[in-house]
This record gives structure tokens, C-alpha cells and sequence, in this order.
């Protein structure tokens, strides 16, 4: 069997003086789509930024097909990041470009293809995540869902293996919620697109997800599948997938 | 103690600020090593270039010459002053026009560019740090360097020059619309003082310092914006740092460029 695309193997991270990550094992095999759910602040973000790199481990290691991340050139780096799509919590689009020029950026740097072609991806990109009309527009004149569906759009440009989520459906209305969550199901089930998404949305955890893994206190506390997860008697679980204020987790 | 309360020797009292400034320092260094790393790849994103030319260039050209007008008339009035009943008004052309090449051309211009530009970038690129805009720069595996800071500092590298040609010129004029008009010295007078002793390695000394003081402050505005963190707040203390230290840079340079060129070079 192959490595698993995705390997987290004890990875330590301090933030300043807060020690967010403390020993955290996770594999995500081929074609599957991980769910890290948690509490704001736990880490989860972070976690997610030690997959492409962009967050180096202070222990531990991360490998991407087999490769380690963290020991890795600038120009290996880069080469392996264009397998990967990654999603940011607010679209993180350009705001110095168009919509149209967001998700052709990668197109335009990475690849050959000439400037009709680019159009044409393009404009396929933004019709899968629903959004026509939108190429000239500026990301200040979208609402915060339109931005985060332009945001997949661009991240899907260069039809990625591996897709990192962070908050795909937080701040979106129900619908759009929906739209999204089925979205990702489809590319994972018919591109068999490798996907790691960070949520604290319980809804879209359940309808995205192989296996929800939780991170409590610097490590992953519970794995499971959503059936495994909601049967769960696990205290920490529990109060944190019903939503309560009292148990274990105390609030912030 | 709880490992997350332990406080970093580099956060403490005295040793904080000396730690900081060598690790700016030294990360200043690095990014330098990596413009010039990224600089061919960079260059070849003209229309980044030109945008950033734009902006730098002709978006400072009002203050600039607003700025040279007022810098040559008030250098005009001063040394009239210094020089009444001793020194010949000949003199007055001469020393309005090597002091303004010299110096007060291309270290005014630097000054009030590095306000508007430093500031400017670093509030762009903060705003794009603090928002993940250039973490999705890198995780698309764009390089920020290359697509961000080499415009920059390739624009404002070759701006400073430019806009310290336009200020020495309207410094001049300044100077002499003064001179002319309100303190009795004749257009002749001044046009020949402005000839005795015309050197042009003064002007080149001028444009040469303007170069670096391009490349200083477009790279100051570059890493503050770059390394902010925290939103509005972070965004606004890396606009702070930013011009802090293109100015205070500019300053030092200077100095160390006049020791080099005229003790030196032109010595």
C-alpha cells in the first residue's frame, strides 16, 4: 500500500510564548477527506499551515507523498505546492486583482497554456463554485461568501491532489453553507481529491467527512468516523459537538 | 511554572530591544539576499514594475516638487542672510546650487518619499500579511519576493533618481524666483554664481546616494509590511517602524556615502 498522501508525526509548534501544538499524529490516506474539528484558538489553523509549509514544525515531521516537508528548498517547496489547493479562512483573495485575475493567477504563473485558454478555466472554476458574472468585479465588492467560493475557485485552479480547507463554510449563510459542503464532497468523490478541512462547524464536519479528528490541548484527542464521533461517550467530545457550555472544555 | 506562561529571554527589559534590532538586522540581510536572488525572475514581471513605477514615481512627483519649491526659497532667504555685508551676492547661486545637489535635492526628497511610499507599501503589504493574502501567495507557490518586493524596490530604486533630477531643478528655480524677486539679486548675477564652481560629480554624488536611498526605503517598507502581524494594530505599528527606519537609515547612509564619495572618491 502507498504512503499515505498526508503524514503528521508528532509535531510540537510554539506560538510566542504559547506552546499550541504538542505532539500531534495524523495520516490522511488517498482519496480521503479529514475533518479537524476544535475550539478557536486550539491550533487547527496552524496545524493545517504545517501541511504546506508555510508554518515549519518545532518537532515532529510532515510529509506530503512521502516527502518531508520542513527539510525542503524554496524551489521544491513551490514545485509541491502546486499539488496542493488550499482554502484561507477569509478567501485571502488579491485585492489589488479582479476575480477573474485571482483564479487565472495560477494559471498564469505556473503553466503555459495561452490567455483563451486561461478564460476558459477560469470561468469553469467559477461555474462550479457557482459564481457567474463575477471575472471583473473586485473581491471588496463581494460579499464574504462569494469571496470564499471565488477563493475555492482559484484554489481549484491548477487541479490539486491534496485540498487544505480552513473554515470552507464559517461565516456563510446556510444555503451557501450547503453549496460549499457538497462541492467538496463532489471533488473529493469524483476527482478523488485528498482533503484536510478545519471547522468548528458541526453540520459541515458531519457531511464532509471520512474520519473528524479532534484537537484538544495541543494533540489529537478523539479520531473517528461522524457515526463513531457522534456516539461517542467522551466527555470532551460530546460537550464540544452538542455545543454546551458546561463540561470539561471551559470557556474562553 | 506552566510551559505556557514562560516568558522568552528575547522579550525581557534591555535584552529585547538589543535582540530585536540585530534580528531585524539580520532578517533585513536575508531579504536583501533574496530580492537580489529573485531579481531576474522579477524583472521579467514588467507590468508589476511599471505599476509600481507609477505609483512611486509620478504619484510623488507633486510633493516632490511642492517640497523643492519651498526647500530652494527658504535656502534663497537663509543664506542672504548669512551672507549680507560679508560675501558677494554672486556667491548666492553658487551655494543654492551645490547645496541643493549635493544634499538637500536628493536627502528632502528621500525623506518626504520615504514617508508617503515607505508608508504606503508597508501598509499594503501588512494589510495583505495580516489578511493571508500572501500566505496564499506562497501556498499557490508564488513567491512573495519575487511577485511583491522586487517590483517595489526595482520601482523605487530607479524613481529616487528621477524625482531628486525633478526636485534639484525646481530647488533651483526656487531659489532663484526668490533671489530675483525679493532680494535684489539679478538673474544674471544668480545664473553666473550657479556656474562658478558647477561640478557635475556633484550632481552624480547626489543621484548615487538617491539610489540607495530608493532601494532603503522601498526595503523598509517591504520587511515591516511583510512581518506584521496582529490586523489593524500590527498593520499600523509596521507603518510606524517602516518610516522610522527609512528615515533614520537614510540619515546614517547619507553620511557614510558623503565620508565615501567626497573624502574618498572625489577626494
Amino acid at each position: 500500500m502507498p504512503e499515505s498522501p498526508i503524514v503528521i508525526e508528532s509535531v510540537f509548534k510554539r506560538l510566542g510564548t504559547k506552546q499550541v501544538l504538542r505532539g500531534v499524529d495524523l495520516s490522511v490516506a488517498p482519496g480521503e477527506s479529514v475533518v479537524i474539528i476544535g475550539r478557536s484558538g486550539t491550533g487547527k489553523s496552524v496545524l493545517l499551515k504545517h501541511v504546506v509549509g508555510l508554518i515549519l514544525p518545532d518537532a515532529g515531521t510532515v510529509r506530503v507523498d512521502g516527502v518531508d516537508v520542513p527539510t525542503l528548498g524554496v524551489a521544491d517547496l513551490l514545485e509541491l505546492r502546486k499539488q496542493m489547493g488550499m482554502l484561507f479562512q477569509g478567501g485571502a483573495l488579491f485585492d489589488s486583482l479582479t476575480i477573474g485575475e485571482n483564479v487565472g493567477l495560477p494559471l498564469r504563473e505556473h503553466t503555459d497554456i495561452d490567455e483563451s485558454q486561461v478564460e476558459l478555466v477560469v470561468h469553469e472554476k467559477l461555474h462550479l463554485v457557482g459564481l457567474e458574472g463575477v471575472d471583473d468585479m473586485r473581491p471588496s465588492s463581494l460579499s464574504g461568501g462569494m469571496k470564499k467560493r471565488a477563493a475555492l475557485a482559484r484554489a481549484l485552479a491548477l487541479n490539486p491532489k491534496i485540498m487544505l480547507y480552513d473554515e470552507p463554510t464559517t461565516g456563510l449563510d446556510p444555503i451557501t453553507a450547503d453549496l460549499i459542503n457538497r462541492l467538496i464532497r463532489r471533488l473529493q468523490e469524483r476527482l478523488g481529491i485528498t482533503s484536510i478541512a478545519v471547522t468548528h462547524d458541526m453540520r459541515s464536519a458531519y457531511h464532509i467527512a471520512d474520519r473528524i479528528a479532534m484537537l484538544h490541548e495541543g494533540r489529537i484527542h478523539a479520531v473517528g468516523t461522524p457515526a463513531e464521533i457522534q456516539a461517542t461517550a467522551d466527555p470532551a467530545v460530546r460537550q464540544f459537538i452538542e455545543g454546551s457550555a458546561e463540561g470539561p472544555l471551559l470557556p474562553t | 511554572m506552566n510551559e505556557t506562561d514562560v516568558e522568552p529571554l528575547a522579550d525581557r527589559g534591555p535584552f529585547r530591544f538589543i535582540l530585536n534590532g540585530l534580528r531585524d538586522t539580520g532578517e533585513v540581510i536575508f531579504l536583501l539576499g533574496d530580492v537580489i536572488r529573485e531579481l531576474p525572475r522579477g524583472l521579467g514581471k514588467v507590468p508589476l514594475v511599471v505599476q509600481q513605477m507609477v505609483a512611486i514615481g509620478i504619484g510623488s512627483m507633486p510633493l516632490t516638487v511642492i517640497v523643492a519649491l519651498f526647500t530652494g526659497a527658504v535656502a534663497a532667504v537663509q543664506a542672504s542672510y548669512q551672507f549680507r555685508d560679508y560675501v558677494p551676492m554672486i556667491y548666492l547661486g553658487t551655494v543654492i546650487g551645490k547645496s541643493v545637489v549635493i544634499e538637500l535635492g536628493p536627502v528632502l526628497t528621500a525623506l518626504v518619499v520615504g514617508g508617503r511610499v515607505g508608508a504606503s507599501i508597508a501598509a499594503e503589504l501588512g494589510t495583505m500579511r495580516v489578511t493571508e493574502q500572501v500566505d496564499a501567495m506562497e501556498a499557490m507557490g508564488i513567491s512573495p519576493t519575487r511577485y511583491l518586493v522586487v517590483p517595489r524596490v526595482v520601482a523605487a530604486t530607479l524613481m529616487l533618481p528621477v524625482l531628486t533630477i525633478f526636485a534639484d531643478v525646481v530647488a533651483i528655480f526656487g531659489g532663484y524666483l526668490v533671489a530675483v524677486l525679493t532680494l535684489d539679486v539679478s538673474s544674471h548675477t544668480f545664473t553666473s554664481g550657479l556656474r562658478l564652481y558647477f561640478h557635475l560629480r556633484d550632481v552624480f554624488s547626489g543621484l548615487i546616494k538617491s539610489v540607495f536611498f530608493g532601494a532603503i526605503i522601498s526595503m523598509m517598507g517591504c520587511y515591516y509590511g511583510l512581518r506584521s502581524e496582529g490586523g489593524a494594530e500590527g498593520v499600523g505599528v509596521a507603518t510606524t517602524h517602516a518610516v522610522v527606519a527609512s528615515c533614520l537609515l537614510i540619515l546614517i547612509v547619507d553620511f557614510l556615502l558623503a565620508s565615501f564619495l567626497f573624502r574618498v572618491l572625489f577626494a
